[in-house]
């Protein structure tokens, strides 16, 4: 079997009798892992931070999160008044020291108006994410786990409803029932949790076949054992991710039924019923309507660039 | 033999979060005219990313031509621009994949995915084009070349299709073709197949082959030498006979008495390879095998070894094989 | 082969797939065979024969259009849900994919652990660890990676942290599909030589799915090849390797390259027709020949080893 090497490059002179003394392999050794330990989460949080512009706009959307809550308690206190005291004699004036985004045509401080107009916006955006997201859960996930018949007449109903024109459904709730922040909310929820559903349905159709399913089916796990330990959290980043960019609609569609006069009612304000009020003349007083409409554009994009970011950081396919 | 394609020192690493992976540390190689060449490892070792950056397939970033030369018919074609490249890509150079399920366009009948690449290389007429490719669809072993050429990928089996792309890639008559793990997604009785059309059109074309594959079996069947890599170096090269009756590797000899033969007796042990491959963010300063090896020594941790040459076409890098190892351990 | 006493009995299986627009996917169709305690029953084929589809009905995963499954004489698929969850413990399966087989968001301990707490057989964190951790050790792995999770792990690795899991219950009998053919060749010895060797400790018995026939011929006592949902041929390894007899186990045994060139360059190899139609598919139906298989039969033509053969009449 041996054969004589007719010729050997050139190694290092200096090799001594015991460079070749034998010490085999250690099979314990040959298996020890050498990179760093880290969890999914924590390889997506990584991944997150790393993308400058999504972090730029958690920093923008953390920042006018804080402000609305903050702004308008802290102004009334330094300046003693709210955003519904008026000044009748200070009325359609442009930014200043003690109004610094001017007035309304009430005499109303536009700064006080501007961030609780911003709350409202939030909390509609974000009550509506979250009603979508328990009920597309709960909803597609039962479609997505059972599937056969159950699927079929659940996802009939649900395309039903979709076919039906949400302004229609929403404007026509509006009418019967008292406008107010809950009813708005509640119009929005009655078909966004649609899309989110889905979504959980085609997560869980797809991940109810991986072989960790079934292994954990082939050792006796209940329905659910399945669906909250092995479903669910492997469904969880295009979860986040729908939550995430559901927020901007919501918040848009708030300004838009409140543009039209269906949102919240005086003297309460959101950011869109400010836009319709500053639309006479608003070129005369700009003021009026370019602070509320720079925020909600600048929270709609933070939120959809966020989205995408997050989409990036979670999404498995792009992970190697 | 003259050489149709030199590959010489060639490193190339992929950047990764966390460091450099450096998946080839060092190629060194020839393809001669009408040769079949397998590149045999296992996944990591760098056989395919070899093969993609001949191609210049290898998409940057993440990766990273670190140095090296790839000398195709006197030119180097790390030194091309990409609009060069694409015109030596399926003219001179063809290529098949391992997936033939996704490495044919769907929405594309199957014969004009053949005539598009004569026309784009061969300037050729579509009434030309289209006699050609029936030709190459019969030359594949298809069978009602004239009535297939008219159908759509998702009307031909695993099999056909991988015969489809071989006549894709062989219809300009390359003289280089490269094929990355062309039967492993296919089921035995089909890979035999593809192997014969495989050899039927090297004899009757004259291509040279490069095989990579895992697959030692393949190897025996198909190709003349074989180059053994292990995370990313050549550590053995040999025509196949050396390397089947006379490896000489601590690596190859564990891979073929790690594999179970259909010819042999019931009862016998295999004898596996211990460990795994190392990481190669962080590849080993020595031997890149010594932590698997059982014949390792304390140099071959240090200093990794250079080739010792049994024959004009076998060479194998061990420090086993230096005549200091012999000494010492008779000794 | 006179092993012990027959574990597992499968009679008349079959299971249907419902594809759409009125075809039937009939991937399992009328198999049946025993395997004895201890013993190592291959069961090989081609993508698409039905052999894995098998192993999930034999271990109720689906439930079977037709057929019975029994386990020490007890037929599975008559079990209460209570029932059957207990006999869970008694068999358990080792998956194919080492990447897919593995929740990527459970740690090695949660994975190997599942089994322990669906069962309630772990008292205490300490038992749970202190057992989690034994498993390891008798697969091969170190125990300090047990908080780690399966990305970090090379393919057999994986694949002996999914060997652990199965283990955990301290199975009788352990269906292994395909459980080394997604792992570099340098690897696949390492678990196929752990599978023994755990065989021989724990006394397990096997039913090996695999479309590597040299690696089935190494493992398994005896063999049975399917081909289109049926088995074609069944024998003890060794006869049916020496002594094919059915065109489809020859035409498979002639593809197997062997890797070494002096028997390449011998070869004769024996061609099918490749058909994309699989078992929707009716090659050589009421034909009559062997591989009209709706009208064949498994015939013993000697001890042991039985082929299809086309019905009598």
């Amino acid at each position: 079997m041996d054969s004589n090497p007719i010729k050997m490059m050139p190694t290092p002179a200096d090799l001594t009798a015991d460079d070749f003394r034998k010490i085999g392999a250690d099979e314990k050794e040959a298996e020890v892992i050498q990179r760093e330990s880290i969890s999914a989460w924590r390889d997506a949080w990584q991944r997150l931070r790393s993308n400058k512009l999504a972090m730029t706009a958690l920093i923008i959307l953390a920042l006018i999160t804080l402000t609305a809550i903050i702004a308008p308690i802290l102004v009334g206190k330094i300046y003693g008044y709210n955003y519904y005291s008026n000044d009748l004699l200070y009325t359609n004036k442009g930014p200043s020291a003690t109004h610094w985004f001017g007035t309304d045509d009430l005499g109303r401080d536009m700064f006080i108006r501007t961030w609780m107009g911003a709350r409202i916006s939030l909390i509609v955006g974000l009550a509506a994410a979250c009603i979508d997201l328990l009920i597309g859960v709960i909803y597609g996930g039962i479609m997505g786990y059972f599937g056969g018949r159950v699927d079929e007449i659940m996802n009939k109903f649900s395309e039903i409803l979709y076919a039906i024109p949400y302004l229609l459904v929403t404007i026509l709730l509006l009418v019967v029932m008292e406008p107010s922040l809950g009813t708005i909310i509640l119009a929005l929820t009655i078909t966004g949790w649609i899309n989110m559903s889905w979504i959980v349905r085609g997560e869980i159709m797809q991940l109810k076949n991986r072989e960790y399913v079934l292994a954990s089916r082939s050792m006796g796990a209940g329905h659910g054992r399945l669906l909250f330990r092995h479903l669910l959290p492997n469904a969880v980043g295009p979860i986040i991710v729908t939550v995430t960019l559901s927020v901007p609609n919501a918040i848009f569609a708030e300004a838009f039924l409140s543009f039209l006069g269906l949102g919240v009612q005086a003297p309460v304000a959101s950011l869109g019923s400010m836009i319709n009020d500053a639309l006479t003349g608003w070129l005369y007083y700009p003021w009026r309507m370019l602070f509320p409409a720079i925020l909600i554009s600048l929270t709609m994009l933070s939120f959809n660039i966020f989205g995408d970011g997050l989409r990036d950081a979670l999404d498995p396919k792009l992970k190697k | 033999m003259e050489p149709i394609l030199q590959v010489k020192d060639l490193h190339v690493s992929f950047q990764v979060k966390g460091g450099e992976v450096k998946a080839v540390r060092g190629m060194n190689f020839e393809v001669g005219k009408g040769e079949t060449v397998a590149i045999v490892g296992e996944s990591g070792s760098g056989k395919s990313v070899t093969a993609q950056t001949i191609m210049r397939l290898i998409p940057s970033p993440p990766s990273i031509i670190k140095q090296g030369e790839i000398i195709f018919q006197g030119q180097d074609l790390l030194k091309k621009s990409d609009k060069q490249m694409e015109s030596i890509r399926g003219k001179d150079i063809g290529m098949i994949f391992q997936d033939p399920m996704t490495s044919l366009n769907p929405t594309i009948k199957v014969g004009r995915q053949i005539t598009e690449v004569l026309i784009k290389h061969q300037n050729m007429s579509a009434g030309e084009a289209k006699k050609q490719a029936v030709e190459m669809l019969k030359l594949v072993g298809i069978k009602n070349a004239e009535a297939r050429f008219n159908q759509y990928p998702h009307e031909f089996s695993g099999g056909m299709r991988q015969r489809v792309m071989i006549a894709i890639a062989l219809a300009c008559r390359p003289s280089l073709l490269i094929a990355d793990e062309p039967t492993t997604a296919l089921d035995v009785t089909i890979q035999a197949q593809i192997m014969d059309v495989m050899k039927e059109m090297q004899s009757r074309l004259g291509t040279s082959i490069i095989l990579i594959t895992h697959d030692l079996g393949v190897v025996a069947g198909m190709c003349d030498r074989v180059i053994v890599m292990y995370a990313g170096e050549v550590v053995e090269t040999g025509t196949k006979w050396e390397i089947f009756k006379n490896p000489q590797h601590p690596y190859t000899k564990g891979l073929l008495r790690s594999m179970p033969r259909l010819d042999q007796k019931k009862g016998e042990p295999l004898i596996p390879i211990i460990g795994t491959p190392p990481d190669l963010i962080k590849p080993p300063l020595g031997c890149p095998f010594a932590a698997r090896c059982d014949q390792a020594m304390k140099i071959c941790e240090r200093i990794d070894p250079s080739a010792t040459v049994f024959s004009e076409t076998h060479t194998a890098r061990c420090w086993d094989l230096h005549p200091m190892a012999k000494e010492v351990q008779s000794s | 082969m006179s092993k012990g006493k027959t574990l597992i009995e499968v009679e008349g299986l079959k299971k249907y797939f419902n594809v759409g627009g009125g075809n039937v996917l009939k991937a399992v169709n009328d198999i049946s065979f025993s395997i004895a305690e201890g013993e190592t029953l291959g069961l090989v084929g081609e993508s698409g024969c039905g052999k894995s589809t098998a192993g999930r009905t034999i271990l109720r995963l689906y439930e079977p259009t037709a057929g019975s499954v029994r386990f020490n004489g007890v037929d599975i698929n008559q079990l209460s849900p209570k029932k059957m969850k207990a006999m869970r413990r008694d068999m358990q399966m080792i998956f194919q994919d080492p990447y897919a087989s593995l929740n990527p968001r459970f740690t090695v301990t949660d994975i190997i652990g599942e089994a322990l707490d669906i069962h309630g057989m772990a008292g205490s964190y300490a038992e749970r660890k202190k057992r989690v951790e034994e498993l390891l050790d008798m697969v091969g792995l170190n125990p300090d990676h047990a908080t780690r999770y399966p990305h970090e792990f090379s393919g057999g690795q994986r694949q002996r942290i999914g060997i652990a899991r199965a283990l955990a219950v301290n199975p009788k009998f352990i269906i292994c599909d395909e459980p080394i053919s997604a792992l570099d060749v340098s690897i696949q010895a390492q678990v196929v030589n752990l599978l023994e060797d755990l065989q021989d400790r724990l006394g397990l018995t096997y039913l090996f799915i695999a479309h590597d026939l040299s690696m089935v011929k190494h493992i398994s006592d005896r063999v049975a090849v399917m081909y289109l949902g049926r088995i074609v041929e069944l024998a003890e390894s060794e006869e049916l390797y020496a002594n094919p007899m059915h065109p489809y186990t020859k035409t498979l045994l002639s593809a197997i390259p062997i890797p070494d060139p002096e028997v390449e360059a011998n070869k004769k190899r024996i061609h099918l027709e490749d058909t994309a139609s699989g078992p929707i598919g009716k090659e050589g139906a009421g034909n009559g020949g062997l591989f009209d298989l709706d009208n064949s039969e498994l015939v013993e033509v000697s001890k042991g080893h039985f082929v299809s053969m086309p019905k009598k009449g």
